[in-house]
């Protein structure tokens, strides 16, 4: 009888063990190894949002058909790109809700719901656009400025920290960046006179690890781009975009948003660092190793938060390991991720405010594309050439795919405007043109010189990010509601289907059972795709 | 009143000699009245805009309104507003500001708010400036309500007339529930509309159509920008009428008779958008200047004052 008892509860206990959820730091590290699954932001480290997975090709795309749709409950659009382990899919609902889906079917397995404040002032909306795991537990950042600590077994919490006092215009949508034992997060309410930071947090316990400030204080290098007043106390510099991650030169990258009050320099004489660049962070440390700066001076709202995605290739026959990015400003970049030095820049979309770049890759002015009181004609417009949605990088197709808007212009303003916690703190706007249809496009770039390959074009500029896979498809999703998939190297539409919700979500790939699926979020669910 | 007629208002006058002189004319394609009808269309704004916050009315502008400040308000409403709304806010692209009362801003908290955020999918767009200056326009525009309506010498029962026979225009457009749907709704259209915007729609229609699509900004939004399309299908089928919608893939159209057609882009052999064009012939040689000015009296007569 004892025998009986013991023997069972052993198996009971080994199973069960075996069978949990566990996303080492390993597994993230090498998430080309494990086709199957999408366990970070960008699908991996380096930003790429490609899926070796080849069930799908260009020969059988038109078949594709939805397999089930989760629709929330709540209503507001849905930017989330979800997670995949083992055949579960995590997703963020607005707002502050976290809900296990079962991958077969649709089904949600966990839900996890945190009260939120209604009084944050964030500028657009309480979006998540995704979460991180690591080890047995889901990380997501709130809209109210915590980070919150999930079992990912169980959907309960284990720990909740304060990053940012909401009061004062911080908010938060992005999604954590797990890197080996810290969850780092980025915040946003550049339009809120905020102080920028990035934070990294003990994954374990949620103890404070380090900050690193996006505007240098007093007596720290780059203070002085600031001018000599209080400006870069309410500075802005938001860094509200999943950054990206070397493992080999243990490197974080992230993206910072544009200086505040965004459209009035009046009190911020100088280059403003470190708004509108890339800042390249020890993750052990929070010690800033290196920084480039794509805007010196911005006075267009138009912030760098753009995905760095890291690409080793070729630059004059040798092999480089590049940070490339299409920034908001219209403009393509090629760094050298080991040094942050300039190598080649490009426009890649309709811009009236800069001749080209020089040597260094600094903007070369054109006079009188400052925003004034009478209002000044700018192409980009502040939404820029492309926005926040992450592009994608295939190795096959050896092409950069990102989100653009093209033809874009708008009108800018500068007007007074005084500081107070938690308002707007913009100092002027930007206004549509009439009588002007600008469009969007998927561009397919050569991610060494930033020549446009090929655009497909869209009826507006999406906020959809871009999946592409190995047998050769880009996935894309259009704010009219279209899901739809482009052949990788010619860019010619293969398939297409109206989801009747606007997309702003990320697409990914996974299996289940040994199918591939492919998701995406649209209007207020996710809708799912199989053969 | 003294303003009214030094800026030319007298329009029964002047304007018919002014604009059959200017305008060549033009084939008579359709027998309808195009007017860009202010629109109304009601939604709710995307988020992903920046809003901004409401101005709200502060005690120091209330109380301190001189000579000096009516003059600043009209100078800014000069520059920011009498565009689209009329040098006196008699009414153009914009609707008639000039009136005792205004449909969407009855009292002065909402004539703020629209000031300062815009009205949604229509092309009054947010007030680019200073919040005090936004009361001082606000003070303007209510000034404008005690000024006198304008008058035309036409007669509105003979305009009726022509409106529903020799004008065709019941065939695109709607009033009180009768008539096309092609083109706008008119039946608030006096309310609306100066007598120097309608005079103009007439006889040039293509002098201003809304065309400042855009799916998701606070801009005018299909269908109610109008904008004219021809298309030819692969099959060498031709279409024509007003987009209801366009997106990424398909697009739809009504035509003439009022039936929507929809069709994918990919089905299409040629897509052109006609902007800036409006479909509505000019009546400028086919109406009489008596005729226009009756047909006039009637569109300006077509109010409901609330």
């Amino acid at each position: 009888m004892k025998t009986l008892f013991l023997i069972p509860l052993a198996v009971f206990v080994s199973l069960s063990a075996v069978a949990q959820v566990k996303v080492p730091f390993e597994r993230i590290r090498d998430a080309a190894k494990d086709p199957g699954n999408w366990l970070t932001y960008g699908g991996n480290y380096a930003g790429h949002r490609y899926s070796p997975l080849s069930q799908l090709t260009p020969a059988n795309i038109a078949q594709l058909k939805p397999a089930w749709i989760y629709q929330s409950r709540e209503a507001g659009k849905w930017e989330v790109t979800p997670l995949v382990v083992d055949g579960v899919l995590y997703v963020s609902e607005r707002p502050n809700i976290i809900t296990a889906i079962d991958g077969k079917t649709g089904r949600p397995l966990s839900n996890y719901r945190r009260a939120m404040p209604s009084d944050v002032p964030g500028c657009c909306g309480p979006v998540n656009r995704g979460l991180a795991i690591l080890g047995d537990a889901l990380y997501v950042n709130t809209y109210d400025c915590h980070l919150v600590c999930i079992d990912v077994n169980t959907g309960k919490q284990r720990w909740d920290v304060v990053v940012a006092d909401y009061r004062k215009g911080y908010s938060m949508t992005a999604a954590p960046l797990a890197v080996k034992d810290k969850i780092i997060v980025g915040i946003s309410g550049g339009e809120f006179g905020i102080r920028g930071f990035l934070d990294a947090y003990d994954a374990k316990t949620g103890a404070h690890a380090w900050r690193f400030w996006t505007v240098p204080g007093p007596g720290d290098p780059g203070h002085e781009t600031w001018g000599t007043g209080d400006a870069w106390k309410t500075a802005g510099v938001a860094t509200w975009v999943t950054g990206t991650y070397d493992p080999d030169l243990n490197l974080v990258y992230w993206g910072t948003g544009n200086p505040c009050p965004d459209y009035n320099d009046d009190t911020r004489p100088g280059d403003n660092l470190y708004a509108c660049s890339v800042v390249a962070i020890d993750p052990d440390s929070g010690k800033l190793r290196w920084y480039y700066q794509y805007t010196p001076h911005d006075v267009h709202d138009w912030d760098s938060d753009e995905v760095p995605v890291l690409v080793d290739a070729k630059i004059d026959g040798k092999p480089r390991k590049l940070l490339v990015q299409a920034n908001r400003n219209a403009f393509f970049y090629v760094l050298d991720r080991v040094t942050g030095e300039f190598i080649t820049g490009k426009a890649f979309a309709k811009q009236t405010w800069a001749s080209g770049l020089d040597a260094k890759g600094r903007p070369i002015l054109l006079p009188d594309k400052v925003p004034t009181a009478a209002g000044t004609l700018v192409y980009p417009g502040l939404e820029g050439a492309v926005n926040w949605p992450s592009p994608a990088y295939n190795p096959g197709t050896g092409l950069f795919y990102v989100h653009a808007q093209d033809d874009y212009a708008q009108v800018f303003y500068k007007m007074k405007e005084e500081y107070s916690p938690g308002n707007n703190y913009t100092g002027g706007d930007a206004r549509n043109v009439l009588g002007a249809e600008p469009y969007g496009a998927v561009k397919a770039i050569d991610p060494t010189t930033g020549t446009v390959k090929w655009e497909f074009k869209e009826q507006t500029s999406s906020n959809s990010a871009i999946l592409t896979t190995a047998s050769g498809l880009v996935f894309a999703g259009t704010r009219d509601g279209y899901f739809y998939v482009l052949d990788a190297t010619t860019g010619k539409p293969l398939w297409n289907f109206q989801t009747g919700g606007a997309i702003a979500g990320g697409p990914v790939t996974f299996l289940v059972e040994g199918k591939q699926y492919v998701a995406i979020a649209a209007g207020t669910g996710l809708i799912t795709f199989a053969l | 009143m003294s303003g009214l007629n030094a800026d030319g208002f007298s329009l029964a006058a002047r304007q018919p000699s002014v604009f059959t002189d200017l305008m060549p004319p033009r084939p008579r394609y359709a027998l309808c009245v195009f007017i860009s009808a202010f629109v109304v269309a009601s939604s709710v704004a995307d988020d992903s805009q920046k809003p901004q916050e409401p101005v709200k009315p502060s005690a120091t502008a209330s109380a301190g309104q001189n000579s000096t400040d009516s003059e600043k308000g009209r100078r800014l409403f000069e520059t920011h507003c009498a565009l689209c709304h009329g040098p006196h806010g008699e009414g153009g692209k914009g609707p008639t500001l000039a009136q005792p009362t205004l449909p969407r801003a009855s009292d002065d908290e909402s004539l703020l708010r629209i000031i300062s955020l815009g009205i949604p999918n229509t092309e009054m767009p947010q007030a680019k400036m200073e919040r005090s200056d936004i009361e001082l326009v606000a003070k303007y525009v209510r000034s404008l309500g005690s000024l006198p309506r304008e008058t035309t010498s036409g007669d509105a029962a003979r305009g009726a007339q022509i409106y529903a026979s020799k004008g065709g225009c019941a065939q695109c457009h709607m009033i009180h529930g009768e008539g096309g749907v092609f083109g706008p709704d008119l039946s608030e259209v006096g309310r609306r509309r100066s007598l120097s915007y309608l005079w103009r729609a007439m006889v040039d229609p293509n002098a201003d159509v809304p065309q400042s699509y855009s799916a998701w900004r606070q801009d005018v939004s299909l269908p109610e920008n109008f904008l004219y399309v021809r298309l030819t299908t692969r099959g060498g089928q031709e279409f024509a009428g007003v987009r209801v919608n366009e997106d990424t893939f398909s697009i739809q159209i009504r035509d003439a008779t009022g039936a929507v057609h929809s069709f994918l882009k990919s089905e299409l052999a040629e897509l052109h958008k006609d902007f800036g064009k409006s479909p509505m012939p000019s009546y400028a040689t086919t109406l009489s200047i008596d005729e226009l000015n009756d047909l006039l009296a009637y569109l300006a007569s077509l109010r409901t004052e609330k």
